[in-house]
């Protein structure tokens, strides 16, 4: 038998090892794509049309595509998502019906998000004749975002102390007043980051999209919610696997664009909470 | 004592199914300080907390008996409970601001009562710093964060902020518990200055306190009222052997 | 420190400002306006408005209940014509070929668990060991640039993911294995394993962090190394919060998308000879995003997706709440509110 400190140093060698193989993959991704693609993102890529079966000019369509569908999902699921925090975190006691919201919660979150497609597309796009569209999409979106929101901005309302609300309360505030004035405020960071998270997935999501929004190749902007529009991840799908002779640098240069967009609202949610997090008072 | 500002009757109080109050008589004068004292877990905090009905926010608890202000019952239907926490102020055992600056501390109170008018804010923030002692060590800074003050400053702010709404009752838990001599002396001297105007029920963090501040004084003893004298009476001439027992230290 | 508190002022304002748009988003007249006079209307007014916010918050909350409802309504309301439209027989069959009215979704379902099961063999011993790594024994600088990163590839999109694997990992497989496509079984697995990685790292990790201290000194009391104490106390003491890991990367597994429709070649054969894995294959998921975009609304294939849709929700719903359970029953144990 091994000396056992031999054995424990062998075994943090292993981790080690371990920690690598999940990290590198991550570098290695991230990195090939940013080198592959840089060449193709210019100017002209992000801002024209695209032409020549998407071949050739831009992807502006499907960027404006998606950042429109995350202005519609955000309205959406905002309100829906922090109001819900709000009861949870400062209204609900520990009913049945609370454990019902929490449950409810939990599997909205574990729903494929193509289940969530099939949902739009019954619902928003045939049942109540959106068409395939931003409003349908982003409202399908908004739906699948709400969870991430409320579990996370009803952690930021748990964490501001208890005896602000007392304060509070004892100053003669309602509760409201006392969510208004210091709960909300004091949570407010923890909030936007979660809610920056959750528009995030959004974001890079396909399926969801697919059968609600997307138009395949629609080289002009949308002129109202009720249109289709191109997306980002839709069409880095579509041109990847759904058109052949795509030159590879339009590929790349597409997966680059999405990717940028989604770890720089990565890296500001990331950026909030730890500013926040250091300067807060309490 | 027919015109005692506030009535306890026969009060009882449990949480979770554990009795915090029994069957507590206990009737409070106007303009002057009653302590409220004994050993931990006595009730007395429970007590404060139920004058302004802050336990109101508590799951899980029971209670019998009646608290009256001014002879109303404050826990009859349909009173405005926002309204009583303006008229019966509360300050807590441990100082803690607001987040924010001083002067949004201060004004909090009157703000949510909804006072608006800046000149009158002003006005309130002078009076309340001064009588909480602090205006002559704070007037210069009312905008920096009010976590920036000392220990002592804060709990000063803190009565500052609950005169604010110039309430007719000052609830004070232990405040001074976390403070040093220096400042615990401010604080009782600015309390003697306070119940010319205000009624003050105050548990002291020890007995000596309560023996310097204590116009009437009551000995709570896990959850009952052992007995009320005024004055330094108590500590001097405690007429129940158990009171006897704790102002002499032979408690236990 | 001047600029300090003009910062300061500058985030309370924004924070105030902020705040009055979320009540204004919500339909709600800010409380402050009802409240400018304290007479007994004020009063009263101030009621209403609390009475009001209340309600509204209440039903905000109340709503998501609804959601879950709406969503499986309208998945039953499209998928349950296929279950009178086609014999059960022909359902639970081994093929799925819809232009022939074959329906089988045998190959679909035994895809799906195939490709879970094994993204999850291989994400599991990864998974927990780098969560026993960032919360036992890595140094602080090492937790800080391990976190981050498993934050970016939770950030990465699985359309992305999938768009690397047809590109890098496929060709890779293909040309070890000499096969005739690397779009297989493993190289899906191998691209869910790694999305399935930051949901059970996280997991673990706060398992492993409820641990308590005592025991892992009793552990090094009793002369065992750190790396015994690790794996022969910490460990089994978290198992049940590992065990949640797992359900909930298993949830995530099943339900992705497009990264397994662009990676493991779709082929929809049962998965059951002893090369499965290494042979495409074609997950629920897949099938749906693939194939919903072709059929005519109302006909049999498109309910049979529906259908489909129907049992991945179901799944994903058991998955979850077996999670979820032990969620609430942690949550009971701690006394929490």
């Amino acid at each position: 038998m091994i000396d056992r400190f031999v054995a424990q140093r062998l075994g943090f060698a292993l981790l080690i090892l371990t920690a690598l193989v999940v990290i590198m993959p991550i570098l290695f991704v991230v990195g090939i794509i940013v080198a592959w693609g840089a060449s193709a993102v210019n100017w002209e890529f992000l801002s024209a049309m695209p032409s020549d079966g998407m071949k050739a000019g831009g992807i502006f369509p499907t960027i404006i595509g998606t950042l429109l569908l995350m202005l519609g999902t955000a309205m959406a699921s905002i309100p829906v998502g922090v109001g819900g925090a709000i009861y949870l975190a400062e209204y609900a006691r520990d009913t049945w019906l609370t454990r019902a919201i929490r449950l409810a919660i939990v599997n909205l979150a574990g729903i494929p998000s193509v289940v969530y497609g099939l949902f739009g597309l019954g619902l928003f796009v045939l049942f109540l004749q959106f068409g395939t569209s931003i409003a349908a999409g982003a409202l399908t979106l908004a739906i699948m975002t709400i969870p991430v929101i409320i579990s996370t901005a009803e952690e930021a309302l748990r964490a501001v102390p208890t005896e602000f609300r007392t304060i509070i309360a004892s100053l003669g505030g309602t509760r409201w007043q006392g969510i208004q004035r210091v709960v909300l405020p004091q949570a407010l960071p923890g909030i936007i980051t979660g809610i920056i998270l959750g528009l995030l997935r959004a974001a890079g999501e396909t399926a969801p999209i697919l059968f609600t929004v997307a138009a395949f190749y629609l080289p002009r902007l949308p002129q109202s919610p009720f249109d289709p529009t191109m997306a980002l991840p839709y069409h880095l799908y579509v041109i990847s696997t759904q058109v052949p002779g795509m030159p590879l640098e339009v590929q790349y240069g597409t997966a680059l664009v999405l990717l940028t967009l989604v770890l720089s609202m990565n890296l500001v949610a990331t950026v909030i909470r730890s500013y926040f997090r250091r300067r807060r008072q309490w | 004592m027919v015109d005692a500002k506030i009535r306890i009757q026969q009060l009882s109080y449990a949480y979770a199914g554990e009795e915090a109050l029994r069957n507590v008589t206990l009737d409070v004068q106007a303009n002057a300080i009653t302590a409220l004292f004994g050993p931990a877990g006595g009730g007395k905090t429970t007590l404060l907390r139920l004058i302004n009905r802050l336990n109101d926010l508590v799951e899980e608890t029971s209670m019998r008996g009646s608290i009256l202000l001014d002879g109303e019952d404050i826990y009859a239907p349909g009173t405005d409970v926002p309204e009583l926490r303006r008229r019966v102020g509360m300050v807590f055992a441990l100082p803690l601001p607001l987040p924010g600056t001083i002067r949004e501390n201060v004004v909090c109170g009157p703000q949510l009562a909804g006072v608006r008018d800046w000149a009158r804010l002003e006005e309130i923030l002078e009076r309340s710093l001064a009588q909480a002692a602090l205006w002559n060590e704070v007037k210069d800074r009312l905008d920096s964060p009010a976590i920036a003050l000392s220990g002592g400053q804060q709990q000063r702010l803190c009565i500052a902020r609950s005169l604010a709404l110039e309430p007719e009752v000052l609830l004070l838990d232990e405040p001074t518990s976390g403070l040093d001599p220096i400042s615990t002396g401010k604080v009782e001297e600015s309390l003697f200055e306070l119940k010319q105007q205000y009624t003050i029920v105050i548990v002291p963090h020890s007995v000596q306190q309560a023996a310097r501040v204590a116009d009437y004084a009551a000995f709570f003893l896990m959850g009952e009222l052992i007995e009320v004298q005024e004055g330094n009476q108590i500590f001097t001439t405690p007429r129940d052997q158990r009171t006897e027992d704790y102002v002499t230290g032979r408690f236990g | 420190m001047p600029t300090n508190q003009g910062k300061r002022g500058t985030f309370a304002r924004i924070t105030r400002a902020l705040t009055s748009l979320v009540t204004l988003c919500s339909g709600m007249t800010p409380l402050s306006e009802a409240m400018t006079q304290t007479d007994k209307s004020g009063v009263s007014r101030t009621r209403w408005v609390e009475f009001a916010i209340e309600g509204a918050i209440r039903l905000l909350g109340f709503s998501t209940i609804g959601f879950v409802l709406l969503i499986f309504l309208f998945l039953l309301r499209e998928g349950l014509p296929i279950f009178y439209e086609v014999p059960l027989g022909n359902l639970f069959g081994t093929r799925w070929y819809p232009t022939f009215d074959l329906f089988g979704t045998l190959p679909l379902i035994l895809g799906s668990i195939l490709v879970t099961v094994t993204a999850i063999v291989i994400a599991l011993p990864l998974g927990v060991a780098t969560a026993v790594f960032v919360s036992e024994i890595a140094p602080h600088w090492a937790r800080e640039v391990l976190k981050p990163m498993i934050e970016v590839l939770a950030g990465i999109p699985s359309v992305v993911l999938g768009f690397f694997g047809m590109h890098f990992v496929a060709p890779v497989i293909r040309s070890i294995l000499g096969a005739p496509t690397g779009l297989t079984v493993f190289a899906g697995a191998l691209i869910l394993a790694y999305m399935a990685l930051p949901t059970i790292i996280s997991v673990a990790e706060d398992a492993l962090d409820t641990v308590p201290k005592s025991y892992r000194d009793a552990g090094l009391a009793m002369g065992a190394t750190q790396w015994q104490t690790i794996w022969k106390v910490v460990v089994p003491a978290a198992r049940s919060g590992i065990l949640m890991a797992v359900m909930l990367g298993m949830g995530r597994a099943i339900g992705e998308t497009m990264a397994v429709m662009m990676v493991t070649g779709n082929a929809a054969r049962v998965p059951l000879s002893l090369d499965s894995l290494f042979r495409p294959a074609r997950t629920m998921t897949a099938t749906i995003a693939a194939e919903m975009g072709e059929v005519a609304q109302g006909s049999t294939h498109y309910h049979a997706l529906f259908g489909i849709g129907i049992i991945l929700f179901l799944l994903t719903f058991l998955i979850n709440l077996t999670a979820a359970s032990a969620i609430f029953h942690k949550r009971r144990r701690g006394g929490l509110r």
